[in-house]
């Protein structure tokens, strides 16, 4: 689960971290209230949508789709700034290259004070899965992206394993603020944060939290001036407080939808439908349609132990996409019984009248039987012996028809 | 033989008188596994029944090893218990016969847990974890085997062809293509899609390099992180069986997780096409659809002069 900047600007200024005051808006009358209240000098305008790149993005009108204004984060020198930059970015569309094409609405604003900047550097904490432990990065490129330093001065980041039964040991970030070149009152300054946030990503169960800048300022303070924060969905149960600042907004209602139902969704923009249970099946099922020349128009993981409601519930969620012209099921039946399978398709068509072209392939636990059950339906359902089959036959039937 | 699990391993069920445990365990045991029992904490003392048997429960790991002298333990507990499991499983048979076998099926575990959890298994020497999120392991025999897990017993036969896979249905569809060419498997290990987990495919290449009974090996990954890759190098170096494979998710779009917690392409990394590239470059040779999986292992167990 991502959050916005300024919720974790929040949650950085309650762990002690050192972060600039600022203020979270959300029309043109707060961002003036709020310059005002931050003593009406120099505020960093931020728009707030969950994907990155948002300095280099571009909004957008959301009627007629003209351009507004260049760069999400806008730096105002006066109040007229603060009041043209609020009115550009609010209820607008930002695009990024981390949006696709479509962008985000824009409905938060986070007003934050100015700081003056002697260098920027780059600073993440994740989890390396090949060591699994989590790791610290850090690059005295900061503002940039970061995955251009990697590729192309991959010795310029910085990167420290810490041991989970050992914590952050202080030689460590010590260690760190020396490679990033800082020194004095600046080592004591970063030392104290690179803990504090270490600490914060472990007892919060982050997946990620990245700052793209952290500052060193001209009076040798370390800023957090970035707060990018994920969690581990799988331990969302032991932080209620966090799982409130979920901005259920900034996420594909269909995804959502899916989640509450026990599906796991992701909608792609090909025409073929599928429904697949298992992971590793359900992308290998698109991978081979894509083989076969057509295009998957969402992954589905039905899971493990779908039921009939469950069956019925995702082919509800395919056929919404109004680009789906044809649905390949693949079921290999492990704990999940095939003639169960089949059972549920066929609940499922009569009750959404499924009219678009079906394909079914049952192999597994009681496969005779599911595909039995399907023969003697009457219903105009394909089957399929195996996956490459499936395939080929739903593309046929899709392309048929355009 | 096999590898890791006998087909006569004794097994321990932690969660069995929960709803998955006392099902699966059920299945277990119909395939032929030697399920000795179960842990549930505050129910030692009863018994569950599971069918042909009925199976005593402890309160805690050292009590059942001490009183079964199980090989190996399953664990079905819910995700927010699972890393204490794993901890207790490995303690539990370090101190009593000093090795185990640890299998977490369970998915969903904090991956901070399976950090602290991988940790401590992997400072103990003796002890081997296999998943979290994983189908489990299985080694059939002559009549039953043991199965560890969830996978469907009946689809397995005991032969010469080791599995390994990152993913549960897209194992269970390479088994049935090597069932296809008329090969059997001499062990089946799911190693799970989390982040963060015990077993990884360098581990289980080592073990089937070794393994008398193995001849050749099929490996399943998937995108996210860079396991394949890792695993190809190794084998270029070291492996003399053949190794045949499969990647999901070629289509698969970046920044999106797909299904499995680990399986996203982040940060430009961890794509189908890289991994397929390198294991290509290692002597892998992958299949484009899994239908293909079964010509693939028949024509490199041909070239390797097995057929």
């Amino acid at each position: 689960m991502n959050i916005h900047e300024y919720q974790g600007k929040q949650l950085f200024r309650d762990a002690g971290l050192s972060v600039q005051d600022g203020m979270h808006c959300t029309s043109v009358e707060q961002a003036l209230a709020a310059y005002d209240a931050l003593g009406g000098d120099v505020v960093a305008v931020k728009s707030q949508i969950h994907a990155g790149g948002r300095g280099k993005g571009s909004l957008y009108d959301t009627d007629n789709g003209d351009l507004v204004m260049e760069g999400g984060v806008k730096i105002a020198f006066s109040r007229e700034d603060v009041e043209n930059y609020a009115r550009n970015i609010l209820g607008n569309i930002l695009v990024t290259k981390q949006t696709g094409v479509d962008g985000k609405i824009v409905n938060n604003l986070y007003v934050e004070g100015g700081c003056k900047i002697a260098h920027e550097y780059y600073l993440a904490i994740l989890i390396d899965r090949e060591e699994k432990m989590p790791l610290i990065m850090a690059s005295c490129e900061g503002g940039m992206d970061i995955e251009e330093v990697a590729e192309k001065t991959p010795e310029a980041i910085f990167r420290i394993h810490v041991d989970p039964s050992d914590g952050l040991l202080l030689e460590q970030a010590e260690g760190l603020a020396n490679s990033l070149g800082l020194s004095g009152a600046a080592t004591d300054s970063f030392v104290e944060n690179i803990t504090g946030l270490f600490n914060f990503f472990v007892s919060n169960d982050c997946a990620m939290v990245e700052i793209n800048p952290m500052v060193r300022t001209e009076d040798n303070r370390i800023v957090l001036l970035d707060a990018k924060v994920g969690f581990d969905d799988n331990a969302l149960f032991r932080h209620p407080e966090i799982v409130k600042l979920r901005d259920i907004s900034e996420e594909e209602p269909t995804e959502v939808r899916a989640k509450a139902a026990g599906l796991s969704y992701v909608k792609l923009d090909g025409n073929i439908g599928c429904l697949v249970n298992g992971a590793g099946l359900a992308m290998a099922t698109m991978d081979v349609i894509k083989l076969y020349g057509g295009e998957p128009a969402n992954f589905l993981d039905v899971g493990g132990g779908a039921n009939e409601e469950q069956v019925t519930t995702a082919f509800g969620i395919i056929m919404e996409d109004p680009n789906v012209k044809g649905i390949l099921v693949n079921i290999f039946g492990g704990i999940m019984r095939c003639d169960i399978i089949a059972r549920g398709v066929i609940a499922a068509t009569q009750a959404l009248s499924l009219e678009d072209p079906l394909v079914v392939r049952l192999v597994g636990t009681n496969f005779e039987e599911g595909r039995r059950i399907l023969a003697e339906s009457g219903l105009n359902i394909h089957t399929a012996e195996t996956l490459a089959e499936g395939a080929q036959k739903i593309v046929e039937l899709v392309g048929g028809e355009q | 033989m096999g590898i890791w699990i006998g087909e006569d391993a004794k097994v321990l069920v932690q969660g069995i008188t929960g709803n998955q445990g006392t099902f699966h365990a059920t299945k277990m045991v119909e395939y032929g596994t030697d399920i000795v029992g179960g842990v549930t904490p505050r129910k030692g003392g009863q018994t569950v029944d599971l069918g042909s048997i009925q199976a005593p429960v402890w309160d805690t790991m050292v009590e059942a090893i001490e009183a079964t002298d199980a090989d190996a333990s399953v664990i079905y507990v819910p995700p927010r218990f699972a890393g204490a499991a794993i901890i207790e499983a490995a303690d539990a048979f370090t101190q009593v016969r000093g090795n185990g076998v640890i299998v977490c099926i369970t998915e969903g575990v904090p991956t901070l847990d399976m950090v602290k959890a991988v940790d401590h298994v992997s400072s103990i020497d003796g002890i081997r974890l296999i998943g979290p999120n994983c189908p489990g392991i299985i080694t059939p025999g002559e009549n039953g085997g043991s199965k560890i897990g969830i996978m469907p017993g009946h689809i397995h036969a005991k032969g010469r062809i080791g599995v390994i896979s990152k993913s549960g249905t897209l194992t269970y569809e390479a088994v049935a293509q090597t069932m296809s060419i008329d090969e059997g498997q001499s062990t089946c290990i799911g190693i799970g899609g989390d982040p963060v987990n015990g077993t990884g495919f360098i581990d289980c290449l080592s073990a089937f390099e070794d393994d008398e009974q193995t001849v050749a090996v099929v490996m399943i990954g998937e995108i996210g992180g860079t396991a394949e890759e890792e695993a190809a190098a190794w084998v270029a170096e070291n492996m003399s069986k053949p190794v045949v494979g499969f990647v999901a998710g070629m289509t698969a779009p970046p920044g999106k997780r797909m299904g499995h917690a680990g399986a996203i392409i982040s940060g430009g990394k961890g794509t189908a096409a890289e991994k397929v590239a390198a294991m290509e470059a290692a002597g892998i040779r992958c299949a484009n659809d899994p239908s293909e999986i079964g010509a693939v292992l028949l024509e490199s167990l041909k070239a390797a002069g097995l057929r």
